[in-house]
Parts: C-alpha cells; sequence; structure tokens
C-alpha cells in the first residue's frame, strides 16, 4: 500500500472525525463549483443592487438605513434558503452523496455539519448586508444630501439575523425533507410566496381566521422580527415559536428520519 | 477481511438479496460474479451501510461499517464512479476525501499521479470527464487514505485494454502486500483474470463459491491423445464419465488421475489440463441461466 506514514494511520482511523472538520469541509462545498460560488457571490451583487436601487428610487424622506437593511433582505429571502437546500439536496441530485455517507456512515453529522455551515454562511451574509447597506446609506446621504440617519438598534439587528437565519433553515428543512434540488427549490416558493398570500387571503375574508393568522401563518409572525420596530412582545415570540414548530421542526424532524434511514443510491 | 453473513435485502415482495453469506479474505481478490440485477451492488451497498439490510450483517475487519472512526482510512470504496458532483474538478473531488480523512494535503498529487489523471485533466470538471477517468478518480479516492480494504463495484466498466490492465496490476499488487480486495463484475473474464476466489450470484442468491482454482478444477480436465477412443474406454471401465468431441476429450476426473489412467493403459497424451476459462464461462453461464434476463438466449 501506498506508505502514507505508518504512524499516522493507526491514529487517525482510531478517532471519530470531529464535526469541525466535517463542518469545514461542509462550508468548502458550498463554494467549490461555479454553481455554488456564483449564488454566494449573488448574495453580495443583490445587495449592492438593493442599495442601488435605494438610492435612486425610495422617496428621499425615507431613505435612513433600516430602509437599506430591509430592501437587501428580498433577494436574501430567496438566495439564502437556495445555498441551504442545494447544500442538502446536491448529495442526493448530484448522487455525491454516495461517497459522502460513506466516508462519514453517520448521516445525522454531515446533516449537522451541513446545518452549521448554513447558518454560518447565513450570518456572515447579513453581516456583509449590513456592511453594504452602511456603505449605501453614506453614499446616499451624500448623493441626495438628506440627513444620515441610523436608524437600527442593536436589537433590531439581532432579529434581522435571526430572522434571515429563520429563512434559511425552512431551505434547509425542505432540502432534508424532499432531497431534490428542484422539486425543494419549488416547494420552497410555495412556502413563501403562495402559502402567505393565501392566508392573507383567508384572514382578510373569514373572520375567524383573523385572529388565529399569527399562531399559523409562519412568514406572517416571522414577519416581526423585520419590522424594526423595538422588541418583541412575549405574544409575538410566541407566534414565532408556533409556527415555527408546525412549520420547521415537525416536518424537519420527519425529514431527519428519511435521511437517516433512505437508501443512498 | 470482509464478512457477509446470511444478508436478504427486501423491497417489498421483492427478494434483492437472498441470504447471502461469503467471505472475502485478506491477501486475496475477491471476484463478485452475476449478471446485472443479481444483487452485486445491493450486497456492496449493504456492507458500507448505505442500505440497511433486512436482515443479517456484514463486518469489515470484524467491525461493522457504521462503528469505524473514519473509515476511508481502513476501507476504500467506489461504487459508482459517476456519483460526483459534475461541477467539481477532480481535483476538488480528492481533496474533500482528504480533508474528511483529515490527510497530508500531498496525497491529493499522488494520488493523482498514481491512478494516471494528468494535472490539467485533474483540473478540469467531473461532467468533462470520460467514464475512464471517473473511474480512476474513483479509485483514487478509494485509495487515498491507503485503506487495508477495498470495495469496487464494476470498476473496469469505461476503462479501455490499457486501463484495465493498470487496474488488474493495482489491484493485483494491493492483494500481495496484504490488502483484501472486493470486486464485482458481470463480465467472467475480467473476474477470471483478476480474482483468487470467486463469489457468483444469480437472482440475488449465491450459487456457487470458492477459489477460482477450485472452480476451474469442479470444470474438469481437457484431454487430447494419440488414441482418444481408447482413452475414453479405459476411462469407462473404470466408470469415469468422459465425452468426446472431435479431437478433444473432456471429464469431471482431476488431470492427475486422468493421466494415471492414460499411462497405464499405455497411451500417449499431446495435451492434458484442467478446464481454463471456457469450462468457468460455461458454469457461469449455466449458474446464472436461470436467473437471467435473456436466459435461453446465453
Amino acid at each position: 500500500m501506498t506508505a502514507i506514514a505508518a504512524d499516522i494511520r493507526p491514529i487517525a482511523a482510531a478517532h471519530r472525525i470531529p464535526l469541525l472538520r466535517l463542518t469545514q469541509v461542509e462550508l468548502r462545498k458550498m463554494f467549490d463549483t461555479r454553481s455554488g460560488f456564483w449564488l454566494i457571490a449573488s448574495i453580495a451583487i443583490t445587495a449592492v443592487l438593493a442599495t442601488a436601487s435605494v438610492i435612486l428610487f425610495a422617496p428621499s424622506d425615507q431613505i435612513t438605513y433600516s430602509t437599506y437593511v430591509a430592501a437587501i433582505r428580498f433577494p436574501m429571502a430567496v438566495i439564502l434558503p437556495m445555498i441551504a437546500i442545494l447544500a442538502v439536496t446536491s448529495e442526493w441530485t448530484q448522487r455525491s452523496g454516495l461517497t459522502t455517507f460513506t466516508l462519514i456512515p453517520h448521516r445525522y453529522r454531515v446533516i449537522t455539519a451541513k446545518a452549521i455551515s448554513s447558518i454560518a454562511l447565513g450570518i456572515v451574509s447579513v453581516l456583509l448586508a449590513f456592511a453594504i447597506g452602511a456603505l449605501g446609506n453614506l453614499l446616499g446621504a451624500g448623493v441626495t444630501g438628506t440627513a444620515l440617519v441610523w436608524n437600527m438598534t442593536l436589537t433590531e439587528s439581532l432579529y434581522f439575523v435571526l430572522g434571515n437565519v429563520l429563512s434559511l433553515l425552512i431551505g434547509f428543512m425542505l432540502g432534508v425533507l424532499i432531497r431534490a434540488s428542484a422539486a425543494a427549490i419549488a416547494v420552497y416558493f410555495v412556502y413563501w410566496f403562495l402559502l402567505p398570500t393565501i392566508f392573507s387571503l383567508l384572514a382578510a375574508s373569514v373572520t375567524w381566521f383573523r385572529d388565529l393568522q399569527p399562531w399559523v401563518d409562519f412568514q406572517y409572525a416571522q414577519s416581526a422580527l423585520f419590522s424594526f420596530e423595538g422588541a418583541l412582545t412575549g405574544e409575538q415570540w410566541a407566534h414565532i415559536a408556533v409556527t415555527g414548530l408546525i412549520w420547521l421542526l415537525i416536518p424537519l424532524t420527519i425529514g431527519l428520519g428519511f435521511v437517516t434511514r433512505a437508501e443512498v443510491k | 477481511m470482509i464478512t457477509v453473513e446470511s444478508v436478504t435485502r427486501k423491497y417489498g415482495t421483492f427478494t434483492a438479496v437472498d441470504d447471502v453469506s461469503f467471505t472475502a479474505r485478506a491477501g486475496r481478490v475477491t471476484g463478485f460474479l452475476g449478471p446485472n440485477g443479481a444483487g452485486k451492488s445491493t450486497t456492496m451497498r449493504v456492507i458500507v451501510g448505505l442500505t440497511r439490510a433486512t436482515s443479517g450483517t456484514a463486518t469489515v475487519s470484524g467491525r461493522r461499517y457504521v462503528d469505524l472512526p473514519n473509515p476511508g482510512l481502513e476501507v476504500g470504496v467506489l461504487l459508482d464512479a459517476s456519483a460526483q458532483h459534475a461541477g467539481r474538478t477532480g481535483r476538488e473531488i480528492l481533496t474533500l476525501a482528504q480533508r474528511f480523512m483529515g490527510l497530508p494535503r500531498h496525497r491529493v498529487e499522488e494520488m493523482l499521479e498514481i491512478v494516471g489523471l494528468t494535472p490539467n485533466e485533474a483540473s478540469r470538471r467531473v461532467r468533462n470527464y470520460s467514464l475512464g477517468m471517473r473511474q480512476r478518480l474513483g479509485i483514487a479516492t478509494a485509495l487515498i487514505g491507503d485503506p487495508e480494504v477495498l470495495i469496487l463495484d464494476e470498476p473496469a466498466n469505461g476503462l479501455d485494454p490499457a486501463g484495465i490492465r493498470w487496474m488488474r496490476d493495482l489491484l493485483r499488487g494491493y492483494a500481495d502486500r496484504g490488502g483484501t480486495v472486493l470486486l464485482s463484475s458481470h463480465l467472467l473474464h475480467e473476474i477470471e483474470v483478476i480474482a483468487d476466489d470467486i463469489v457468483m450470484i444469480g437472482n440475488g442468491r449465491i450459487v456457487s463459491q470458492g477459489t477460482k482454482n477450485d472452480l476451474l478444477h469442479a470444470a474438469g480436465t481437457v484431454v487430447r491423445a494419440t488414441d482418444l477412443p481408447g482413452l475414453q474406454s479405459a476411462l469407462d471401465e473404470l466408470g469415469i464419465a468422459a465425452t468426446t468431441s472431435e479431437d478433444v476429450l473432456h471429464t469431471d476426473a482431476a488431470p492427475a488421475l486422468v493421466g494415471k489412467v492414460a499411462l497405464e493403459a499405455g497411451i500417449a497424451l499431446t495435451e492434458l489440463r484442467a478446464a481454463d476459462g471456457a469450462g468457468l464461462e460455461d458454469m457461469f453461464l449455466k449458474l446464472t441461466a436461470a436467473s437471467q434476463r435473456d436466459g435461453a438466449a446465453a
């Protein structure tokens, strides 16, 4: 056999691959294809475009820091979940899982590493969005001659991070549950755009549903995180917890059951 | 060493693998032979834990595969060379395996060299690879951790004749240094030239297994002689079944026995040997005819 030093193997072979290493490799896998790279690059690109459009099109009395951040939120709500979906589904759609799950036979460890790396990437992306928004705010104030307004508190910033991580996790959950790239992305759009529309139509036309909506509509519940109106009330947190349980945790648990049992072909 | 014990895998009412037991020993190449759809790949997936066995157990070096802390360092696996992200370069795919296993970085270039992928080829994306190049990359991924056990599903598929020769020498050398090799094929010739032991499977069941020599032996002896009818009657007298067709006599008896009979009968032999590949092929076709889709045509 082609001799890696005989002293390395017995030591390495006796130790379980650490989760940190799995996470690092999974993070690398998000960047190492052209599509993956450009998907991540598109976060920065669309953040710049969103910022530019605020400067160009927003009424000058509305140009504040939170306007930029809110504008950047739109592309992020689509791109971050896509990244999380593809991190999971490519193992099945591209069939690379045959190698991954052979090198790491405990599938939940792979999935955990993917979750951690996706969330880490999501948080870094949001921080980048804050920075781009801040540059936009400075530039916008200079260009339009309006007053420079920094109207986001630390709490609101943390809410914004949490909200984006939640959207990302919805993508992650759909990836785990469906394990096919195209289908998971399609379902995400249903989840994120169609379902809230149906809920709001329902709320508008059915009286008894109006009070129920915050408890069943995940996006409605989450929207409090993006309203930039100070601290959330206990009831608002309860809305997020209950809808998160229904739309995120329960399907994720079902999906994890499939992932650990299903045959990898 | 790989030990498979009474492994059964059912899909609903269909039994893909039916009570399969065999051992692949260290220092030997074990050929897993059977027609397409016989259950070879399913058995291999059960060994490495990608498919759950309905019943039975499989162990590698005495442990269940999932209990290996860093399996890549102990078992090299290639189940499907095409199962790679098409957008990654060959070098990147190898680097991911190197990182997962925690190996030194120089292993990547070493492996590329061993499997004969040039730096230029390694920088290309796998979607542009021929099947032969994918097989080489897959072999590199399997070997990078310097494992003691290799499990390869149809590794010769897509390789050109020189590539097949290369693969054969590589695996031979690997087994000669004490490694365990389990490789599958639906082509008898491939298995015949490389394997020491053969496990034949058809319709999910093992139909025959043993050393290649034993299996060849079982296929009998081929004899040519100056006086074939004389030899035929000498064998008949001893109750040894033999058939003569044209100028060749074929019998199930061992060559040593046939030689002795000829000596006592005073008949000069012009050829005496164990039935070769043709005999094994007959057996392969006979053994698997029942399970082959086009059994009659075979």
